[in-house]
């Protein structure tokens, strides 16, 4: 269960609204179905009584969309949960948008439920009642299912990197702390593999992309104008199975091109149709410049300079990096 | 039409092996080689660019896609880099590049970075050589090709 609650967050939001602090409130709104929320601007307290929603389904995070948001006059209010912050930071390290346009609250956040293992216990789900620990599933075919809340959460939240928010203008409810999270877990499970179980394993997985580029959409790491993706003179193609390379080639530029810059948000597998694991990409990455170059967590701190971006005289020779992740794994 | 039908049944795999050579460096070290008749295999196509850091990881990428076998990417010694520091940023990149191609199951020995100064025009073909070799062993790059670039 999350700890604030709906009525809290649109009190706030008022409050900010009424006293002139901001002019709008960046949110979430009901979707089609309960589990199915969307991000939603407000501007009047009738409109977020009506329609704003915080629950188990407010995963998205909002870092990306002030980009476009800050570009308009007024301030506007944003709720970042501790994951968000850190892409908060990032994009501000990067020049993204003016600080100053932008109202911080930071919300706590107790993880946030994974529809796609949702949609495994029961179908045709009415609503979902979430009581701590375990969650009831309201179903229409299957009845009510209680299942442990645990197991329902992606593994962007099984892992959660940290609880503490790295930047905020206003705080509800208690900060927490930076968690030492198994993360890295999954990765090295791959990284034992043979070379031919992982081309195996990758090639399943990415085999199965149909380039919607919800991915790269979402990520707020991604904010090019012109993305290398849409340039037809790239070399990349547009389409899915256009030829036998074009799922490798998409999947690895667009890791490589967040690397040392991607803070694990873990967005690119929530909004995966396909359900590709595609924060494995980005986490090995990660995991590498760790093992390389010394830990480096992307928007802990504003204006730090990304690993890729800097150097050192006695850093590793490529083979022996490449040599040295092996014999760690 | 029966000398290449001769050549056709003696055929055995030659690699294609795509060279990123930086300007000040490697390909006048590719040039020392040659001015010195110290011989490695033709199978190398070198591609002159102005720094190693000049290479996108996309462009190894592509040259796999058009049927490269193997990538190795040439520069300066660190340390020596006639632009002060592009090659510790390609030394950055191709570790983590690399890594992942590990990562996702394509053979680590068909990429690799070498340095070579201007003056190392034997080390440039015993590099080459070795390259060729190994990736000769490995067969052909079967994980990063599009099918409609192969013959």
């Amino acid at each position: 269960m999350q700890a604030v609650t709906r009525e809290i967050l649109i009190n706030k939001a008022a409050e900010l609204l009424g006293n002139g602090t901001v002019d709008r409130v960046f949110g979430w709104k009901k979707g089609e179905f309960s589990y199915d929320v969307t991000p939603a601007l407000f501007t009047t307290r009738e409109a977020m009584d009506a329609d704003f929603v915080f629950g188990d389904f407010c995963g998205a995070n909002f870092s990306k969309y002030l980009v476009a948001e800050t570009r308009k006059e007024g301030k506007v209010l944003v709720f970042l949960k501790p994951c968000d912050t850190y892409s908060f930071n990032q994009l501000l390290t990067e020049h993204r948008f003016d600080r100053e346009k932008v109202y911080v609250v930071g919300i706590p956040c107790s993880g946030m439920l994974d529809t796609v293992k949702i949609k495994a216990v029961a179908e045709g789900i009415a609503s979902v009642e979430d009581n701590g620990d375990r969650v009831t599933v309201h179903s229409l075919f299957d009845g009510d299912v209680t299942v442990s809340r645990n197991d329902m959460l992606p593994d962007r939240c099984k892992n959660c990197k940290s609880k503490k928010h790295v930047a905020y203008d206003e705080l509800i409810g208690e900060d927490g702390e930076v968690i030492d999270s198994g993360r890295f877990d999954e990765v090295e499970k791959l990284e034992k593999m043979t070379p031919d179980e992982r081309f195996a394993f990758w090639q399943n997985e990415l085999s199965r992309c149909i380039r919607c580029n919800a991915c790269r959409d979402v990520c707020p790491a991604c904010t090019c104008e012109k993305c290398v993706f849409d340039n037809p003179d790239s070399g990349v193609e547009n389409k899915a199975a256009a030829n036998s390379f074009e799922e490798k080639m998409f999947h690895i530029i667009r890791a490589f091109h967040v690397a040392g810059r991607c803070t694990d948000c873990g967005e690119c597998s929530r909004v995966c149709p396909q359900h590709i694991p595609l924060h494995l990409l980005n986490r090995k990455f990660i995991k590498d410049i760790n093992e390389f170059y010394g830990d480096y967590q992307a928007g802990a701190e504003v204006g730090s300079r990304a690993p890729l971006v800097n150097y050192t005289a006695d850093d590793p020779e490529p083979a022996e990096a490449v040599e040295r992740s092996h014999h760690d794994a | 039409m029966s000398m290449k039908n001769i050549e056709n049944n003696n055929e055995t795999y030659r690699p294609l092996i795509v060279a990123f050579c930086c300007n000040w460096c490697s390909y006048a070290g590719a040039d020392l080689a040659g001015n010195n008749r110290l011989a490695y295999p033709a199978d190398v196509k070198i591609i002159r660019v102005p720094c190693s850091c000049r290479v996108n990881p996309t462009f190894i990428l592509r040259a796999f896609q058009r049927g490269a076998d193997g990538v190795i990417i040439c520069g300066c010694h660190p340390g020596d880099c006639h632009y002060t520091s592009g090659n510790y940023y390609t030394r950055r990149r191709m570790s983590l590049m690399f890594s992942m191609l590990d990562y996702l199951g394509i053979e680590r020995e068909r990429t690799r970075v070498e340095w070579v100064s201007a003056a190392e025009g034997a080390k440039f073909a015993a590099t080459m050589n070795d390259f060729c070799e190994t990736v000769a062993k490995l067969g052909k790059n079967k994980r990063l090709e599009d099918l409609r670039c192969k013959q």
